[in-house]
């Protein structure tokens, strides 16, 4: 039987395989700490994190929808200080790669936090969410526009020190635009696909099932549209992939390699089964194994 | 510490017209699980992937009791569970009823959020009342009686007082030092009004709408008073600073 090498490199940063969280969807680890050793994952990815604390959304901030869910949790989150001292502090003991997912107002938001990260050990990379609210566009999101979404990562890019990946969403007309965007911007890495935006209406109550009345889709439901965007990525860019969006299990996490992703997260399916992540490394060493598999490089993008 | 289990189905009753009464035999959660908490059922039906949060009605060793309202797809699923069936679960979660009071209690249940009470008022050790309400049909009722006085209200005057709890408590001049409540949302806002009003201490059992269940997904959060410790914002997450709170320290 072949010796499956599960390690992956993106950006000069080795993981131990190819599977991370998606952030949001795992707090820092702590609460899922009490389940299994975080040291098991490729990388943590880390909630969305701002220079200051984010109060979010009002309630209800989630709803159910078949094979998936809307959520409008609106970023809330302690701010930097916090984040560091505790969160950071906290994910030391682990070993595997840490990703700080970092969110902003504008553009000197997302520059400031970038420059206090820069001083911090122990974060490895750094993921930016692109699809916050532009406060000074009215409110419209860096990542719809590719011109926004250049200028960003190249502000970024200025003073971080971990290497910087750029996080799409998919509510756009070009999702490879965006892509070349953010390439030219200088980005080491790309990670797709971010929540659809999606409408849930209570018939009952005759009004939104979430207060934000929209919110973003996420789950099993998605993974087309995520597998499909990861290829055309993989076909616009020459830029490493973390490709996500309804992974559940090993073969979903191959689907997104196949298309191009070099590292997988998993979302949503983490609310079902706390254990998801260890199932989907499992079972990509037990498919390398049993196909004679020796590199994951060997089946990345194979389907052309 | 919560645990994740394949638990057994013991036995199912229908105790009222959409009630379910349920015991499941687990490994460590009925153990564990302390009054006020609550565990997460999941759907066999992996198209709803969320689970459902479910409070723990009463435990017995290593079985665990959960009576629940079918009201949708999810308690569709579970009130259908067979004798012998496996269910995935999980917990217990959340921050429960602190036990130490020995003062005089009055416990109030209304409608689905009268289960819970049920272990309290087995557990807590004091002087008790209880005051259930209930729309009109009863359940759980005779069982309280175990533990404490137990006084009814019904909306429709069918038994006991006609209107809610708090009708109860005025018309049988009830009172007490410390108020545990959970039902409905105006139930416990009158509940905490009135606690502010007759400077008593009360705790309230919130519910909110739940993914991860376990504090990382930010989505069950309710308005603080002061800033959170977690959060550092007036958020706190319902499933683990909650369920339940003082109710001077929640914004209902
Ligand atoms: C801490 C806590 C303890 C609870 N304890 C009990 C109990 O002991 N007995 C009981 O009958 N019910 C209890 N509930 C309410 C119970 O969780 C809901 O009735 C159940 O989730 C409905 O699921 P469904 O699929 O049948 O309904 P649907 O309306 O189809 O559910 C759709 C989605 O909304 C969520 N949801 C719907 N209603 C509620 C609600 N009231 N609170 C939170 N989420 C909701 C569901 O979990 C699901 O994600 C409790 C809720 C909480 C938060
Ligand atoms: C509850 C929740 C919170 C999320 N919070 C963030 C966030 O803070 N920052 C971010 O970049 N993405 C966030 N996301 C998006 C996920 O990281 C991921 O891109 C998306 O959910 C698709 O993957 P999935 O289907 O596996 O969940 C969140 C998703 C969910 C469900
Ligand atoms: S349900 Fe996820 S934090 Fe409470």
């Amino acid at each position: 039987m072949a010796e499956a090498n599960m390690k992956i490199n993106i950006a000069g940063i080795e993981w131990k395989n190819p599977v991370t969280v998606a952030s949001g969807t795992f707090g820092s680890g702590m609460e899922f700490s009490q389940f299994f050793d975080l040291s098991k994952l490729g990388a943590i990815t880390t909630k969305g994190v701002a220079i200051t604390p984010w109060e979010g959304n009002p309630t209800p901030r989630m709803a159910e929808t078949r094979g998936g869910m809307l959520n409008a949790i609106g970023l809330q989150n302690p701010g930097l200080d916090t984040f560091i001292e505790r969160d950071v502090d906290f994910l030391k003991a682990y070993d595997t790669v840490k990703i700080v997912n970092v969110c902003g107002h504008s553009e000197e938001e997302y520059v400031e936090a970038v420059e206090r990260l820069a001083t911090v050990d122990d974060v490895d990379m750094l993921e930016i969410n692109i699809s916050c609210p532009n406060v000074k566009e009215g409110g419209i999101a860096f990542g719809t526009q590719p011109e926004a979404a250049r200028k960003i990562t190249e502000a970024v890019k200025k003073v971080a020190k971990q290497p910087v990946i750029m996080k799409l969403s998919p509510n756009v007309t070009s999702i490879a635009d965006m892509a070349r965007a953010c390439e030219a911007g200088g980005a080491d890495a790309l990670s797709l696909i971010n929540t659809i935006t999606g409408m849930k209406i209570d018939v009952n109550r005759r009004t939104f099932a979430i207060a934000n009345k929209t919110g973003g889709m996420s789950g099993p439901a998605v993974k087309p549209v995520a597998v499909r965007m990861v290829y055309e990525v993989a076909h616009a860019t020459s830029l490493p992939i973390i490709g996500m969006g309804g992974i559940a299990s090993a073969y979903d996490a191959l689907e997104f390699i196949m298309a191009g992703a070099t590292a997988v997260s998993v979302g949503t399916a983490n609310f079902n089964d706390p254990f998801t992540t260890l199932k989907v490394i499992d079972g990509i060493r037990q498919f390398m194994e049993e196909k004679g598999i020796k590199d994951l490089a060997e089946i990345r993008g194979c389907v052309g | 510490m919560a645990y994740r289990e394949t638990a057994t189905v013991i036995s199912k009753d229908k105790i009222a017209g959409d009630v379910y009464d349920i015991w499941f035999e687990t490994e460590k959660i009925a153990q564990e699980a302390v009054p006020g908490q609550f565990v997460l059922v999941y759907s066999k039906d992996k198209a709803r992937l969320l689970p459902r949060p479910i409070s723990v009605c009463l435990t017995e060793g290593n079985k665990l009791r959960l009576v629940f309202r079918a009201v949708g797809e999810g308690t569709k699923e579970f009130s259908e569970f067979e004798t012998g069936d496996k269910v995935e679960i999980q917990g217990p979660v959340g921050h429960g009823y602190d036990l130490s009071n020995k003062k005089k209690a009055l416990i109030f249940g209304g409608g689905i959020g009268i289960p819970p009470m049920l272990n309290l008022a087995k557990e807590l050790d004091c002087e008790k009342q209880i005051v259930l309400g209930y729309r009109d049909e009863l359940f759980l009722n005779e069982e309280f009686e175990k533990y404490g006085q137990v006084y009814i209200a019904t909306e429709d005057g069918s038994c006991g007082t006609k209107g809610n709890v708090l009708n109860a408590v005025d018309e049988l001049g009830l009172d007490a030092d410390v108020l545990y409540a959970c039902g409905p949302m105006p139930m416990l806002r009158a509940i905490k009004n009135y606690a502010i009003a007759h400077d008593k201490e009360a705790y309230i059992s919130l519910e909110e709408k739940m993914a991860c269940g376990m504090g990382a997904c930010l989505s069950c959060v309710c308005k603080s008073k002061e800033v959170d410790g977690h959060s550092k914002v007036k958020n706190k997450r319902v499933c683990t600073e909650g369920p339940v709170f003082d109710a001077r320290e929640v914004e209902i």
